[in-house]
């Protein structure tokens, strides 16, 4: 990278591919052609840098200038203007909303400001498919250093030490996992990594893939010296097509290398990675359904114990670990235990990648140390709620969270506290709501995505959580009882008491967080058959309101079933037996004369 | 083996490490409550998916209730069965399976019979249900002769994809689909019929509920007997003899032939025979073809043909070995055969007009009867089969009292048997039957020690090395498809060098078979009736086959000599080979 003055890095992630980066790239590499400039300014794809919400994203160094929202069409002026003349493009300039002013250095950014980027360091600053770019920030390194200087036993000590705990959801010691495996004696033993990111909304996983993928595949190979396994799967979805060229890429540059494969630095130690595509199954996610899955047979989980330590894939120890705890290995074995468990609370050291995503103003990947309050995720980082509503509730961990409410805000975010309150990590999926969302609609919605999700082989998670499901949705059909309510409350702590996998363990958490912080708006749909936020269409009825309407008839005009009657200029009225409650009139009302109650 | 002391509900007691929470409480004599799981023992089938969620147990420092059927037990393990804890997941998990489940107990094929039920009335399920909502339903499965599918009612306990795939290694039946619409099916929703199944019934045989139950015929030879047209003959197969009592509450391996003989008269069937005459036949022709490929440099080793689910299976899965296996007809075919021929003959029947209903240990033995190939002139050599369930059933319907009944002897001349048909119940016993006629016939000497135990027995493969003149027979016993699977492979990769093998489909042969009574998971059962199958032989005067004098009059009048032309007309077939799908 010396060779060159400047350094245009562009985004190459999936969002902002979808957003014509690809075509971006281009046109800045023909234009730093035309400009003669292709020896001194070079144009660098590279992993998501997280603000997605304003994608794509084009970073420029050495002068640490972050446009925002670029066009293909903008490479001219960036080139002509920045390149050539040291003229900052102001207006594409990020603008803080809070003081409306422009901020040229992603620093100063509130949404970069109280990030730290371990797992995500390389995201958004490399080429991930050029390995040399990896090894310029000291890749390999550490795979380098635990080879040659370390013995597995001592690896193992440090990772118990650093205190980093599994970053897939379950927050296990990740130190722990490995030394079970390394314990279990076999004739030969996996590493799988866990690339099934299945969590609605959840991106990061993906974004390290696509960003960052020799990391994975240098942490892989660490874990393989510390269990003492030869193999590696990295057990990806089929629909992450650029992850997993990125990884295939990847794992030809490590091999050509010699940096996997027979003897890695000249060491007896030999290790070799295999792709397997998954077919998107959420289940299989889920450590044994995955192994299930890997060998060909159908992704549903197992009891355990055995766990895959001791009786894995082919019935061998395995280890499996997901993508970002796989991203944070190489910077703890270089910068030491003690750095990495400095950072963070008591009991979750390190940082957590959030998907922050809903309604709120950021959205995008956000990485913060561990113990932040929710508060400043959602409103320093997250910039708020969008349009100035106000702010309900955060769905954390996936679709078997639980819904955190105002009063939980300030809540230090780790596996503890969140589990606590009635949520989960999980996988670091982070969904706003504000006063609009109903939250038990909230809690259905999750429901119908975990009843179709479930495997179907425990009784408790197929058919209980299909009773909670139904429960729910008779309830927001106006059709539900108190007696409903508690049975409810009965069924969701057995099912989470006796489901087999973490699926089941965990589904019942969004109706029962919601009934525990929002009871009330459950009895309004029970007792008065009301939706408070408006969402339930069963619950709710559109009004024209006399001393607004002005009789223009926008709304008749659209309303498909012709319920509307008024004539021109005057007061209009919806015949409630007909109205279907589409709310094509709400939407064409320019007077806000139509309100839904 | 290590020990290892653990506490169930206070009780301290000390057992092997590798036992599950479940065995150690059985130790215990603590009763746990179990569904999906099965454990048939020394027929080496174990069902341990913990799907079910109804065994579930309170273990000491563990977040969660534990599956006691999955979990095994450690050192110091603290476990509680009957806190109000697992008392009540335990009742959800049953009240959750009912509210997906028809209520038609009434009128249901397992009524009384069927494993949910009984746990919901153990448990004290009554008066309405707390869960209710949408129930799954699917098209019925009436494609086969043998097995009825009505997934209404499955509540995917998944042991019979466990006798399907793992037992059976046949793949039929699998878990489809996810969340509430998993079903078990065969691949591509396929209707049993085109499938590669054996209809073995192994998996009916386990099923807790009515989701797999048998094709049942019992209206269509109740029509037959009430039909002063038709002359009726039945025969029964020798593993429901010591099974039928079961039906009625008896003890397992209650040998019940004079009963049953009775109890068929009493319903009007115009004659009861025997299918064991069927075996001991069956032993002259299989016993002459092997003697024949010995002396002739014929492809050895023989298979013996018996089992219709077997006979199927290696038309599917072993087409380049179906010069292999013996061309006798199974017993109660040959029967048919006979029936229809020598015996409608001799009496002045006409063939049109008799029947021949067959009660078997078999589901297969539906779909046997069916075969195209297996008919003489245009008529079925067999014309109905029931299982031994459904004998049962229509003694019931019938009014009479079983257990107290006389008994009476098997009318002739098809009614006589030797102790050599006997054993056709049970694994092992053919090839044993076969062994009594051929020695004598390869030595010309009087074999006067019948009983090979080294063929006995319920591991799954077994061999022993016979002496028989100068020659040193060895022969291969295996029962359960998956080690029928591997002996074949054995032979076909020329690993194995046998001169005949005996396979039966079912763990423990006829007598575990599909159509059996429910054994609900005791394997004890099946080894007691085992037990009976040799008693009855051990109580038999004459013990080979070619001592049934009625079966020499039949070659004598009608069949000719032993495996010749009008033998090979009448008791002997041909293989197919079958579509792998």
């Amino acid at each position: 990278m010396s060779t060159y003055r400047m350094h245009l890095l562009v985004c190459g992630g999936t969002g902002c591919q979808a957003s014509e980066s690809k075509q971006l790239v281009e046109n800045l590499q023909a234009q730093v052609l035309m400009a003669g400039m292709g020896n001194e300014v070079q144009v660098v794809t590279t992993g998501c840098f997280g603000f997605c919400e304003k994608g794509p994203i084009v970073k420029v160094l050495p002068d640490n200038i972050f446009y925002v929202e670029v066009k293909p069409d903008d490479a001219e002026e960036i080139v002509n203007e920045h390149v050539m003349k040291g003229r900052p493009v102001s207006r594409l300039l990020f603008t803080e909303p809070s003081r409306n002013e422009k901020i040229s250095e992603h620093k100063e950014m509130p949404f970069y400001k109280k990030q730290v980027r371990i797992a995500l360091r390389n995201c958004g600053f490399i080429d991930p498919e050029n390995i040399d770019e990896y090894i310029s920030v000291d890749g390999y390194q550490a795979l380098g250093k635990v080879l040659t200087e370390m013995t597995p036993e001592a690896l193992i000590v440090l990772m118990k030490k650093s205190g980093l705990r599994g970053r897939g959801g379950g927050g296990f010691p990740t130190g722990l996992k490995w030394e079970a495996a390394s314990k279990n004696q076999a004739d030969v033993k996996y590493i799988v990594c866990n690339a099934d990111e299945g969590d609605p909304g959840a991106f990061m996983d993906r974004s390290i893939l696509e960003g960052d993928p020799h990391t994975v595949l240098e942490a892989m190979a660490i874990a393989g010296y510390a269990t003492g396994a030869r193999y590696g799967y990295i057990y990806i979805r089929a629909e992450y097509p650029l992850a997993v060229h990125r990884l295939e890429v990847a794992i030809e540059q490590a091999m050509e290398m010699g940096l996997l494969g027979e003897n890695i630095f000249g060491t007896d130690f030999s290790f070799d990675i295999v792709i397997k595509y998954g077919a998107g199954a959420f289940v299989c996610g889920e450590e044994t359904a995955l192994i299930h899955s890997i060998e060909g047979e159908r992704g549903e989980p197992t009891n355990k114990p055995p766990f895959p330590a001791e009786s894995g894939l082919w019935g061998k120890p395995t280890s499996v670990n997901n993508v970002e705890t796989f991203a944070n290995v190489p910077p703890i074995i270089l910068n030491g235990a003690e750095w990495f468990a400095s950072i963070g609370s008591e009991k979750s050291k390190g940082t957590k990648v959030f998907a922050l995503a809903g309604k709120v103003n950021n959205v995008g990947l956000v990485e913060v140390p561990m113990g932040i309050a929710l508060r400043e995720i959602i409103f320093d980082i997250g910039g708020g709620i969008k349009d100035g509503k106000k702010y309900k509730a955060v769905q954390t961990g996936g679709p078997s969270g639980g819904c955190i409410p105002e009063a939980g805000l300030d809540t230090p975010i780790d596996y503890e506290n969140l589990t606590r309150i009635g949520s989960m990590m999980g996988s670091g999926g982070m969904i706003v709501m504000d006063e609009d969302d109903c939250m038990v609609n909230v809690a259905k919605f999750y429901l119908e995505f975990t009843c179709d999700e479930s495997c179907g082989k425990c009784t408790p998670c197929r058919v209980g959580n299909r009773r909670l499901y139904e429960t729910l949705t008779r309830i927001t059909e106006g059709k539900g009882t108190m007696e409903d309510l508690e049975t409810m409350k009965e069924l969701g702590p057995i099912i989470k008491d006796t489901a087999l996998c973490g699926l089941g363990q965990t589904s019942p958490n969004p109706v029962l967080s919601t009934m525990k912080y929002f009871w009330d708006e459950y009895v309004a749909h029970v007792v008065d058959k009301k939706c408070p936020a408006g969402v339930c269409t069963a619950l709710l009825s559109y009004y024209i309101l006399p001393d607004k309407c002005i009789g223009c008839t926008a709304c008749k005009r659209v309303c498909p079933v012709s319920c509307i009657s008024g004539e021109v200029k005057k007061i209009h009225e919806i015949d409630q037996s007909r109205c279907i409650k589409c709310g094509a009139c709400h939407t064409a009302c320019k007077f806000s004369a139509i309100v839904k109650k | 083996m290590r020990l290892v002391t653990i506490h169930i509900n206070d009780k301290e007691l000390t057992v092997p490490d590798h036992y599950t929470i479940l065995e150690a409480a059985k130790e215990a004599n603590v009763n746990i409550p179990t569904l999906c799981h099965m454990d048939l023992g020394d027929l080496k089938a174990v069902n341990q998916v913990a799907s079910c969620r109804v065994c579930m147990v309170e273990v000491a420092g563990r977040r969660n209730l534990a599956p006691s059927c999955a979990t095994k037990i450690t050192d110091g393990m603290v476990i509680r069965t009957n806190t109000p804890r697992a008392v009540k997941a335990r009742r959800t998990s049953v009240e959750l399976l009912l509210s997906d489940h028809p209520f038609e107990c009434l009128i249901c094929e397992k009524n009384q019979k069927c494993d949910l039920q009984k746990l919901a009335a153990d448990l004290g399920v009554r008066g309405q249900l707390k869960y209710q909502g949408s129930m799954s339903t699917y098209e019925k499965d009436v494609s086969s002769k043998s097995i009825y599918r009505n997934l209404d009612k499955c509540i995917l306990c998944r042991r019979c994809e466990t006798m399907c795939n793992e037992v059976q290694t046949c793949g039929i039946l699998s878990a489809v689909g996810r969340g509430f619409e998993t079903v078990i099916s065969p691949a591509f929703s396929l209707p049993m019929s085109e499938t590669m199944c054996t209809f073995c019934g192994q998996c009916v045989a386990v099923c807790p509920t009515a989701a797999l139950t048998e094709i049942s015929c019992i209206r269509e030879v109740w029509d037959v007997i009430n039909d002063p047209e038709k002359f009726v003959v039945v025969q029964t197969a020798p593993a429901v003899r010591v099974a039928l009592g079961e039906e009625f509450g008896m003890e397992p391996g209650t040998i019940v032939t004079g009963k049953m003989t009775s109890a068929l008269r009493m319903m009007g069937f115009d004659r009861v025979f025997d299918t064991d005459f069927g075996a001991d036949l069956t032993i002259i022709e299989e016993a002459s073809e092997f003697v024949h490929r010995l002396q002739h440099g014929g492809r050895l080793p023989i298979l013996t043909s018996c089992c219709p689910a077997w006979v199927k299976f290696f038309e599917h899965q072993f087409q380049d070995l179906l010069d292999i296996p013996s061309t006798c007809k199974s017993p109660h075919e040959m029967f048919g055969a006979v029936a229809k021929t020598y015996y409608a003959k001799k009496y002045n029947i006409d063939p049109a007009k008799m029947v021949v209903v067959s009660v078997m240990p078999c589901l297969a033995k539906k779909y046997e009867s069916a075969r195209p190939e297996l008919t003489g002139e245009g008529v079925s050599n067999v014309d109905y089969v029931v299982t031994t369930r459904e004998l049962g059933m229509m003694i019931r319907e019938s009014g009479i009292n079983f257990v107290d009944l006389e008994d009476s002897q098997f009318d002739n001349p098809l009614g006589e048997s030797t102790g050599a048909s006997v054993i056709f119940g049970a694994t092992g016993g053919v090839i044993e039957a076969a062994l009594r006629t051929a020695y004598e016939w390869l030595t010309g000497e009087t074999l006067e020690q019948v009983e090979f135990h080294a063929l006995r027995g319920l591991d799954g493969i077994r061999e022993a090395t016979v002496k028989v003149g100068d020659l040193e027979v060895k022969i291969g016993v295996a029962h359960g498809l998956g080690n029928a699977r591997k002996l074949l492979e054995a032979i076909r990769s020329g690993e194995a060098n046998y001169h005949a093998i005996e396979i039966m489909a079912c763990p423990g042969g006829c007598v575990g078979g599909g159509g059996q009574p429910y054994h609900h998971g005791d394997s004890e059962i099946i080894k007691k009736r085992t037990e009976a199958i040799y008693r009855e032989d051990a109580g038999k005067q004459k013990r080979k086959s070619h001592e049934n004098e009625q079966v020499m009059t039949l070659y004598k009048e009608f069949l000719g000599e032993f495996y010749g032309d009008k033998a090979h007309e009448l008791l002997h077939t041909h293989y197919t080979a079958r579509e792998k799908i």
